[in-house]
């Protein structure tokens, strides 16, 4: 189906979302809470558009992440009143988050110098985007969740102990568009989330490859060999390496 | 009692329509949240102990009633909380109010074996100061129209039989003859919106979910009621329960669901009690379950307790609270009637619409519009509360003034204080001022005014409320219950109460007006759910229509209204001061000294602004300056 994304017409197939449709064509839409493998929740707004119909009566405000294409839908994503709002949604998610070089960046080029707002002296700088916690569900772990509401809202582990299904990946700390949750890697050990994990060591080299929680979990949820993860990427490579020489030689 | 047929349905009801006329006596207890904070249980079972005593023959079952038994029922709210416990004896309508325990022996002896009139408990018209005997006499109910309340306060609420008596499931017995879109047509007809907030057209919400694809429907009834100042749902759910399950019935006809939900909110246990009961009592009797009245029509109902957050009452979250996710809202650009529960079509009423549903069917969409403006049909219940004289629930025509509403049926505001504002609509609502009085009670007046109708909380304020503080109620409210789920509404909310609590304080610069305003129109326009972007609107409203008393506080460090702490100083005024010492003994910190008969005054340094001394002074000596 043909939709217009700024004036540019634009193909766009069934099911993609205004903000899928946009990144094809090339067209950049700032978001914050959006991954492509992930479940879509609207929680940053810094993604609204502005989209109208020849069928309608008039235009509409929506979060580009979330709103469905159809046919014909005529989509502004510059608009006075969007890049208002774009910027509005940011001044106070900056005042939460003044130090995200993420946050700084975006508000550059938006024009934004500092938040005008007070910095909320409760919670953390986590801006509640939920990639964390979407990405820990999507992986089956469900080992942190959203708690509590409005300002007291926290990302954490079941009645804030100890997370039992949590298998150490890093996933949520590498996904943080803020930097705000806290992983310490020793040679040894990960913590995360207030529990410590071992590492498996590269049997060839000995620099830690993952966690044995997250080896025994792939190895039983993702049907991999049991020694998949004996050895680090690296060094697989290199002996994969040595052996297409040993064949091709 | 098995009722599998239309016909035995009739026969009962005329079973029980005739020994409702062989009741001597029915005592009807008002037993809404109001009366049974006043004592009304104790006033109950009162009557029963003395009725026994007397030797009349009592039961507090309907059921068991007739042939020279009396009735004492509990039932929901009668309307007038002001005046509670209140207490209507049948025949005759006498409505007793303000009733105690000890007043109990008095009715029975005089009025039920003498069948003389108390005259010392009924109610006096304030203007003349006559008795007034029933609710036709009484200015409060006068101007008032039940539809959805027909029955609340009237039926015992925890008797089919009753209910059956009073005509209950007639309507049911018509939308099972009809075919399900006629129903539709009909509801369409008599332009009922959504009594929730929104203001939906129900018949046009029923018709795209039985348009839409899905394996099955759901019909869910909204009884998250959670704007403070608001008990209509409330009312209903322990006065009427019967005539909700029969407006769900006929919706889950309409649409073809098989399986309903009651979603009530956890703090009203005395609702989730009623009308469980009421649910066992229809499942008993085969008028829910499977081929009801014969007519392969099939349904279920069941009650879901919602855990106390305030944002479940929008629709996407309360159906995720329903699957047993956390209570969250969901953009709706694709519609809850198209995927909703369980991602099935799914139509969402509120209590009051289901419970205006019956009427609609059972005397046509004309008769049901005949009442209302052109694009309000029919009634809308009230929460009268604050500062009036009637504070009750009240159901009213639409099309009727505020003024009507509040000084013809509340009676106006007390202690001969200036009316200030009304706040509609609840914490999405919006404060209205005098200007705005003549308004009509209308979905589209009201929000074009900057309020809205909202589920019917409905707070009168006098000159001794101060908008900014209320402003700042409604937000630190709001920000307490916000989901946290989107930015603008958990930061933004935030944000504006900083604001406006530096305002309050004393600390709020010229800028701060332009400010709220520019972050509440974005919160408004860029939140996800409806609660976020109806949230600036108490403070938005506010600063329009009382713009003067905001400026006061920034440019003048001045509260007007001797709320905001910081900014009141409270003198007496020597002139007026008679010296009565009522405001000494009431102060709680000592800051007020005086001889009798000579001015007091008052220790600035001492005195913590609670104003409890000028709401004792009956001289208005107590100043704000």
């Amino acid at each position: 189906m043909k939709i217009t994304i700024d004036g540019k017409k634009v193909e766009a197939k069934r099911w993609d979302t205004v903000l899928t449709a946009a990144r094809r064509a090339g067209i950049a839409i700032p978001s914050l809470c959006q991954l492509d493998s992930l479940e879509n929740v609207g929680a940053c707004r810094l993604c609204m558009v502005e989209v109208n119909h020849p069928h309608w009566r008039g235009a509409k405000l929506v979060t580009a992440c979330e709103y469905p294409v159809e046919s014909g839908l005529e989509v502004i994503t510059t608009s006075e009143e969007v890049l208002r709002l774009r910027r509005a949604n940011l001044d106070l998610l900056l005042a939460r988050a003044p130090e995200s070089r993420r946050l700084q960046q975006m508000s550059a080029e938006m024009g934004l110098e500092q938040s005008g707002y007070v910095r909320p002296d409760k919670g953390t700088a986590c801006i509640l985007c939920m990639l964390c916690t979407r990405v820990c569900e999507k992986l089956g772990c469900n080992a942190i969740a959203p708690a509590g509401r409005g300002l007291d809202k926290r990302i954490d582990t079941p009645f804030g102990g100890y997370p039992d299904t949590c298998i150490g990946c890093g996933a949520c700390a590498a996904i943080c568009p803020v930097d705000c949750i806290e992983m310490t890697d020793t040679a040894k050990t990960r913590t995360i989330w207030g529990r410590t994990f071992e590492f498996v060591k590269c049997a060839e080299c000995g620099t830690p490859v993952i966690t044995v929680e997250y080896r025994d979990y792939a190895i039983a949820h993702r049907s991999l060999p049991a020694d998949y993860y004996n050895e680090c990427s690296d060094c697989k490579r290199r002996k994969l390496a040595v052996k297409f020489a040993k064949v091709g030689g | 009692m098995r009722i599998s047929t239309i016909e035995q349905l009739d026969e009962q009801r005329r079973r029980f329509a005739a020994l409702e006329q062989e009741i001597p006596w029915q005592v009807k207890v008002c037993s809404g949240s109001g009366c049974i904070a006043a004592g009304a249980a104790a006033v109950h079972d009162a009557f029963v102990k003395e009725m026994a005593a007397a030797g009349i023959s009592a039961s507090t079952s309907f059921e068991q009633c007739g042939g020279g038994t009396s009735l004492v029922a509990k039932t929901g709210c009668q309307g007038l909380c002001q005046a509670g416990p209140l207490v209507t004896v049948q025949p005759g309508g006498i409505v007793y109010t303000r009733v105690r325990t000890k007043d109990v022996p008095l009715i029975v002896t005089e009025t039920l074996q003498k069948g003389v009139v108390l005259e010392s408990l009924l109610y006096r018209n304030p203007n003349t100061g006559e008795p007034c005997r029933t609710r036709e006499d009484i200015p409060f109910y006068v101007h008032q129209k039940f539809v959805a309340l027909e029955g609340c306060g009237i039926v015992a609420a925890d008797s089919l039989g009753h209910y059956l008596a009073r005509g209950g499931f007639r309507a049911l017995v018509h939308a099972l003859a009809m075919d399900p879109i006629a129903i539709i047509d009909e509801v369409e007809k008599s332009g009922l919106r959504g009594k929730g907030g929104g203001g939906f057209p129900t018949g046009r919400k029923w018709r795209t979910c039985v348009n839409a694809d899905g394996d099955e429907r759901f019909i869910v009834c909204n009884g998250d009621e959670g704007d403070p100042g608001a008990f209509m749902d409330c009312a209903l759910m322990e006065g009427d329960p019967f005539r909700i399950i029969e407006g769900m019935m006929i919706g889950g006809r309409a649409i073809g669901a098989k399986r309903g939900f009651i979603y009530v909110r956890h703090e009203y246990p005395r609702a989730v009690q009623r009308l469980q009961s009421a649910i066992d009592q229809c499942v008993d009797a085969g008028l829910l379950g499977t081929d009801i009245l014969c007519s392969g029509f099939d349904f279920q109902l069941r009650i879901v307790r919602g855990g106390g957050a305030f944002v479940c009452g929008e629709s996407s979250a309360l159906m995720r609270s329903i699957e047993g996710f956390p209570g969250e809202p969901r953009s709706k650009y694709i519609r809850s009637t198209e995927k909703g529960l369980f991602n099935q079509p799914t139509v969402l009423n509120n209590v009051e619409t289901f419970a205006s549903i019956p009427a609609v069917i059972r005397d046509g969409a004309y008769a049901f519009a005949s009442v209302g403006t052109g694009r309000s049909k029919g009634t809308k219940a009230f929460c009268l509360a604050g500062r009036v004289n009637h504070t009750g629930l009240v159901e009213v025509p639409m099309g009727m003034t505020l003024r009507e509403v509040i000084f013809g049926i509340g009676g106006g505001v007390p202690n001969g204080r200036r009316f200030k504002a009304v706040q509609t609509g609840g914490p999405s609502g919006g404060c209205l001022g005098e200007a705005h009085l003549d308004l009509r009670v209308d979905f589209d007046e009201l929000s074009a005014a900057g309020s809205m109708m909202g589920s019917g909380g409905m707070i009168v304020m006098d000159d001794y409320s101060c908008m900014v503080d209320v402003s700042r109620y409604f937000l630190k409210f709001l920000m307490g219950e916000s989901c946290g789920k989107c930015v603008p509404c958990r930061e933004g909310l935030f944000q504006l109460f900083e604001i406006v609590d530096g305002i309050a304080r004393g600390n709020g610069t010229r800028k701060d007006l332009e400010r709220i305003e520019k972050l509440g129109h974005a919160i408004a326009l860029s939140s996800l759910c409806g609660l976020g972007k109806s949230g600036p609107n108490p403070v938005l409203s506010a600063i329009a229509n009382f713009r003067e008393e905001f400026e006061a506080h920034i440019v003048g460090r001045k509260c007007p209204a001797g709320v905001c702490r910081e900014l009141t100083t409270f003198q007496i005024d020597p002139h007026r001061c008679t010296g009565c010492m009522k405001c000494r003994r009431v102060c709680p910190v000592n800051a007020i000294s005086g001889e009798k008969k000579k001015p007091h005054h008052i220790d600035t340094a001492l005195c913590t602004r609670c104003g409890a001394c000028r709401l004792e002074c009956d001289d208005e000596a107590i100043a704000v300056v």
